[in-house]
């Protein structure tokens, strides 16, 4: 269905319904409870990051997963979508389409010339180029670029910008022919409210749309050359195919995934700064790859909610909050366990974040996919062609 | 008519002189042994050959068209395929997939953006595909990751994925280097069917006397990058030269 195997075809629809449902099935826990307070995620402003940076992770899936080569640098595409995004704010108007097509547009065109350059070398040199090109571009939006950028400040939209196609009744803050972006429904039931944000539903759509055609991409003739070029280089040319524009083509289209993420958190909130190019965002990307199954479909997307989640639902977790939930064992064995938990929440979330990575990478180097694989083999429901298939093609 | 022409062909390395004026011409049509001991140039000369290395002087033509300065990928779409020492294959594939792609670069050319379509809806690359692992007696390991086959069966698919790119010109390096007997035997058998079915031209280098004189219709010997003598394998074998540059006594 829709061009897909059957198999592909219900991961693609597992993936539509999660996305749609999100603002419930995050939302386990009654609102005003204590362990709703701490781990319900089904907040706009959360759920727009789960799927945001779960377009990332798919389009650098792309080139990582498919080709092996890494890039460092991968932050840069989504703060030049973020840059292009604010200026078709400023320039143009509230409305996000043309905010979000420039954002992919421009990291497309950074894309080509920086991934020609790149890619004249493979392995930690190629990476190390990327990771060149991103720090440069992080310290000119910082200075030499401040007219476009806006320097430290950040770029934002002020009210003496042009915003030419803007009419009286239109709204002041990003919207899609008038449907807001933080315009929302809040539905309460029992002790639960969920609510559902229009900003979230439109990069859930998208969200939809790039995995779909990410699942295109890896099952097609062009996805195939790619997992040759990372299996054979010497093969490959020997057979006559080129690899240098097979390499710039996957370059170049996870490049276009990034700014797509970029202009989507600018059509969030409408600023940005350079600090969404520095190298820490760009390995943040690496680990949301890794941490989910390089090379699989879905583990990029697990793997930057996971982060996401630990980032803001960890983050805030405190000592306070601990001793509420120990509050029932004696004094001496909650203070000893907030003691031994203390380092690894609040701000000692990138921790338990070290700690989680190392993990996978040591017990599980097939991400949390093949975490998920050897539980289904658990209850017996990992048939043996399946993992027969796997070896194949990339598995989900 | 000659399908291959290298004229006056030079390459050192550093003081060594690798290839010192070879000329050498592959008859359309032919099987072209070279022969000659341990570090003659042979595999220097094959690179010269498919764009790996470029010579300091000389001329390659193939077809009538020159292939020096045009890279692998060029040269393998103008039809000379290469066949390693060791079998370069796509290791993490699967056989079948293996075959799929050589498919796809005599259809399709050095690139071709084709992201959308899947692999699974190209029927005809398929079949042709599955052809050509059942000429190779392979099709019911075409699901196998190439990387756990046999020694033989991995030279096998690297013939397969040079046979379906229908080659003008196969080049062939010690293809039965390090194997056993019975793996010998099996892949001298695989080269005539191919030379009987496909009748395509081959300049082979190989170590194996056997394999040489079984297979060869002319042989240049090579010795110290230069070529010694160009003969029948008839006349080669009892060439005084010839035995006492290269043969030995006791070989033959
Ligand atoms: N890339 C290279 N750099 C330096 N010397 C080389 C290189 N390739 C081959 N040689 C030298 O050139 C000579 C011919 O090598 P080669 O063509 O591999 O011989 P053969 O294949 O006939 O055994 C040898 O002495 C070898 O050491
Ligand atoms: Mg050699």
């Amino acid at each position: 269905m829709l061009g897909l195997n059957s198999r592909d075809f219900k991961l693609f629809a597992i993936v539509c319904i999660m996305a749609l449902v999100a603002p419930i099935l995050l939302n386990p826990f009654p609102t005003d409870s204590a362990l709703g307070q701490s781990f319900n995620a089904g907040y706009p402003a959360l759920m727009q990051r789960f799927v945001i940076f779960g377009i990332l992770a798919i389009g650098f899936n792309i080139l990582f997963g498919l080709t092996g080569y890494l890039s460092f640098g991968h932050a840069a595409f989504l703060g030049m979508g973020s840059y292009a995004a604010v200026w078709m704010f400023k320039l143009l108007s509230y409305n996000v389409l043309p905010a979000i097509v420039l954002s992919v547009i421009v990291a497309g065109i950074f894309a080509v010339v920086i991934g020609y350059v790149s890619l004249r070398r493979s392995g930690i040199y190629f990476s190390i180029l990327t990771l060149a090109f991103a720090q440069m571009s992080y310290q000119l939006a910082y200075s030499v670029f401040t007219p476009i950028t806006n320097g430290e400040t950040g770029l934002q939209v002020y009210n003496a910008d042009p915003q030419i196609l803007m009419s009286p009744g239109d709204p002041t803050s990003p919207h899609l022919f008038g449907i807001t972006m933080n315009g929302q429904t809040q539905v309460d039931m029992g002790g639960w409210s969920f609510v559902f944000q229009n900003g979230y539903y439109l990069a859930a759509l998208f969200l939809i749309a790039s995995f779909y055609l990410s699942i295109r991409i890896f099952r097609s003739p062009m996805g195939l050359m790619l997992r040759a070029i990372k299996s054979n280089q010497t093969r490959m040319s020997y057979v006559g195919l080129n690899t240098k524009p097979y390499m710039l083509a996957a370059f170049v289209i996870s490049g276009m995934y990034a700014g797509l993420a970029g202009g989507l958190l600018a059509a969030m909130d409408p600023l940005t700064g350079a600090e969404r190019m520095f190298w820490t965002a760009s390995g943040e990307i690496v680990v949301m790859a890794i941490l989910g199954g390089v090379g699989t479909l879905i583990g990029p997307v697990l793997g930057a909610g996971l982060i996401k989640y630990l980032e803001n639902i960890v983050s805030k977790i405190n000592d306070g909050i601990l001793h509420s939930w120990f509050s029932f064992l004696p004094d001496w064995l909650d203070n000893l366990l907030v003691t031994v938990i203390h380092p690894f929440i609040g701000k000692g979330w990138h921790l338990t974040l070290g700690l989680l990575f190392m993990a996978v990478v040591i017990f599980l180097p097939g991400g949390l996919v093949q975490g998920g694989q050897k539980i289904m083999g658990l209850f017996g429901r990992n048939k043996k062609s399946d993992a027969k298939d796997g070896a194949k093609t990339p598995a989900e | 008519m000659s399908i291959l022409e290298v004229k006056g062909v030079n390459k050192r390395f550093g003081g060594l002189q690798a290839l010192g004026d070879v000329n050498l011409s592959v008859q359309e049509n032919t099987v072209h042994a070279i022969i000659g001991p341990n570090g003659a140039g042979k595999s220097t000369l094959l690179n010269v050959l498919v764009g790996k290395l470029i010579p300091d002087s000389g001329s390659v033509m193939f077809d009538g068209q020159s292939v020096l300065g045009r890279k692998p990928h060029e040269i393998a779409q103008m039809g000379i395929s290469r066949v390693f020492q060791t079998p370069e294959i796509f290791s993490d594939l699967s056989v079948m997939e293996n075959v799929i792609i050589p498919c796809f670069a005599k259809r399709d050319g050095a690139f071709r953006m084709h992201g959308i379509e899947s692999v699974a809806s190209e029927a005809g690359i398929t079949e042709q595909a599955e052809k050509m692992l059942d000429e190779v007696n392979m099709l019911d390991k075409r699901h196998m990751t190439a990387s756990s086959l046999s020694r033989g069966d991995k030279r096998r698919l690297e013939m397969a994925m040079c046979l379906v790119q229908e080659p003008r010109l196969l080049l062939l390096d010690e293809p039965t280097a390090g194997m056993a007997r019975a793996d010998t035997e099996n892949t001298i058998q695989l080269l005539k069917d191919i030379r009987k079915q496909r009748g395509i031209t081959m300049a082979i280098i190989e170590h194996d006397m056997n394999v040489v004189f079984s297979l060869a219709e002319r042989i240049t010997v090579l010795a110290q990058g230069t070529p010694l003598v160009e003969d029948t394998p008839d006349k080669i074998k009892d060439h005084p030269k010839v035995r006492e540059a290269y043969l030995g006594e006791a070989q033959v």
